[in-house]
């Protein structure tokens, strides 16, 4: 029979990862409730000017916490049921509410992927989904957690604008421009986000601001990748005098294909980043593009494998993917050189 | 029809002409279906005396308003019965009859299943079983949110009760108290492969749906008697209990042929000779009805 120890072995000790994953949830740019939250506090400020803005969440609603006290009559919790929120937000906006649903984004877009087509998107209905914790953000939690398949999975629906905001305040800036929006509309939440922009820019439907001008090379990124391309972009002019086109492609859907094709074919280069499967997310969008109009120009994707993904800290995960302002550098680098 | 002219809950129907109006739903299926060349005839049958009950007789509605914001709601669950809806609804106003020729015809509003943005009357697109009772809590919800007192009503199959999501739109009403919510269970005892039971078994309904915090009524879901009181009976909106209405009906019900052999006319297309004799026997009773 052995026997079971609660102590460890002398002198063992347990190796302590370097980065945490609590660091994920405490990052230090996050001071003010707009920046821990951007997607919270929109939805707030939206409510007070609009009373037929209802929330609703499943086990999430520490997320739309100060909605909650302020409105608490127009929060319904659904509990851990993520299926039953999306039909019944559908409902909701069948009756002229305006529903913002808060779910971890493996199970909105994904688990609620049938729900929503059927009852949101084909009925055209002002129904938001929010999907926070996107990509790797939950890192060691396991596979289950990640979320690298919804851009793939929305960006297929009939009616639905897809949104993916490049940092806090280009978070809010989108949750206002689209609040009237009489469509469906999912929001893709990254929480590995730097700040890209020091004042929100004014977003115009479906199209790409342009953080950068250059004509070597074209970098496109959503999410976290946005703050990866501009990073790139400044190391790529100050080291090798390459001079890049930076967009900010927070609408994936629809997407800006006459920026897109303007660029590409001028700079002859294109290199997409994103914390999302190489299949189907924006490095797909764009190379569909490229490829209608017949264009003949060098692709690179910066993205997450289509195979089985490591598990750990999301820091770490970043670094092992290439999610990187050097890897997106590099690829740039050797885009423009081959 | 004016716009402000409202039918409203309660409105005179007897018995006899319950029953009519439902044989009368069976007889513009079997036309439907002639037309469209494949379709749904004895799910249609096991819920025809229901349809008739609730738009000749329970609805609040406004046909020549059909997004009157107050109207009550229906909601076809189980949406590969809506063959059995179009003539209604055309019938009370909502589109012209003309409308029925170009069933099941590209381009046509009217399909096999409904779709909301395509034909007046429909308060929810359907078809993907299990999603309508989440949607109804969702208009119930709506209707305590904005003061409005309208009823929401859910026809489901017992088949699309095995769906998990059903399970979770039931909990949610109960949670919601919604009392202006009815679920109405067509337990004609099959699913398109065969016997629910065999399938996967969904009794004890009643205890089932007694134990997620609904009021339950079990009726006979062809006997126009009952179905009238039911439907008179029901709690008020304002009440705090969702309630479901399982109606004990026959697949196939007021086909002779068909209710012996349920399964084999869910999906299906009537020959020639089965077609006059379904129309003979279906005639017959409403001569008879009719006295």
């Amino acid at each position: 029979m052995p026997t079971w120890s609660r102590r460890s072995p002398p002198g063992w000790s347990w190796p302590m990862a370097e980065k945490k994953m609590v660091d994920v949830f405490s990052d230090v740019e996050r001071e003010t409730a707009m920046t821990a939250n951007p997607a919270g506090y929109a939805v707030t400020e939206l409510g007070a000017e609009d009373e037929r803005i209802v929330t609703l969440a499943a086990d999430m609603s520490n997320t739309v916490a100060e909605f909650i006290a302020k409105f608490p009559e127009r929060y319904i919790e659904c509990g851990i049921a993520e299926t039953n929120s999306v039909s019944l937000a559908a409902g909701l906006a069948s009756a002229g509410l305006i529903p913002y649903i808060y779910s971890m984004s493996p199970f909105g877009m994904l688990k609620t992927c049938e729900q929503w087509r059927t009852d949101v998107d084909y009925n055209h209905l002002p129904v938001r989904l929010v999907g926070r914790l996107s990509g790797l953000a939950m890192g060691y939690f396991g596979t289950s957690h990640y979320a690298v398949e919804d851009i793939a999975i929305a960006r297929t629906m009939n009616n639905t604008v897809v949104l993916s905001p490049g940092d806090a305040a280009s978070c809010v800036s989108l949750m206002r421009s689209t609040a009237s929006l009489e469509v469906p509309v999912y929001i893709r939440i990254a929480e590995a986000v730097s700040r890209v922009y020091d004042e929100a820019p004014d977003y115009e439907f479906g199209k790409w601001p342009r953080l950068r001008t250059g004509s070597d090379v074209t970098l496109i990124g959503h999410g976290m990748g946005l703050g990866l391309c501009a990073a790139a972009a400044e190391a790529l002019y100050e080291h090798d005098s390459i001079e890049a086109d930076v967009f900010d492609a927070a609408y994936l859907r629809p997407y800006d294909e006459t920026a897109l094709l303007a660029s590409a074919a001028k700079t002859g280069h294109v290199l997409t980043v994103e914390e999302h499967s190489v299949a189907g997310g924006l490095g797909s969008l764009v190379a569909e593009a490229i490829a209608r109009a017949g264009l003949s120009v060098r692709l690179g994707q910066v993205a997450l494998p289509d195979k089985d993904l490591e598990v750990g800290v999301p820091a770490d995960l970043y670094e092992y993917y290439g999610l990187t302002p050097s890897n997106v550098a590099a690829k740039a680098r050797s885009l423009v050189r081959r | 029809m004016p716009a402000d002219i409202t039918l409203e809950r309660g409105r005179a129907l007897t018995e006899a002409e319950l029953l009519r109006r439902a044989d009368w739903v069976r007889l513009q299926t079997i036309d439907l279906i002639a037309q469209a060349g494949l379709g749904h005839y004895s799910s249609t049958f096991s819920c025809a005396e229901l349809v008739a009950t609730l738009y000749y007789h329970a609805l609040r509605l406004r046909p020549a308003e059909p997004n009157w914001p107050d109207r009550d709601r229906f909601l076809l669950g189980k949406g590969h019965v809506a063959t059995g809806l179009w003539p209604v609804l055309a019938d009370l106003g909502y589109y012209p009859h003309d409308w029925l020729k170009q069933f099941g015809k590209v381009g046509s509003p009217l399909n096999d299943h409904p779709n909301m943005k395509l034909a007046h009357g429909i308060d929810f697109s359907s078809g993907s079983l299990g999603h309508n009772l989440s949607v109804g809590a969702g208009m119930a919800l709506a209707a305590r949110l904005t003061g409005r007192d309208y009823r929401t009503f859910v026809l489901t199959g017992d088949g699309e009760l095995q769906e998990g999501q059903v399970w979770e739109a039931a909990m949610a009403a109960s949670h919601y108290k919604l009392g202006n919510l009815v679920a109405i269970i067509d337990a004609n005892g099959f699913s398109g492969a065969g016997p629910t039971s065999q399938a996967m078994n969904i009794e004890p309904l009643a205890k089932r749906f007694e134990a997620f915090g609904w009021t339950v009524r079990e009726i006979d879901g062809h006997h126009a008697p009952v179905l009238l009181r039911t439907f008179d009976e029901l709690p008020d909106p304002a009440s705090e209990e969702p309630v479901a209405i399982i109606a004990r009906t026959r697949k196939g019900h007021g086909v002779e042929f068909m209710e012996k052999q349920p399964q084999a006319w869910h999906l299906g297309l009537l020959n020639a000779e089965q077609y006059a004799d379904v129309v003979a026997e279906i005639s017959a009773r409403m001569e008879l009805a009719n006295g």
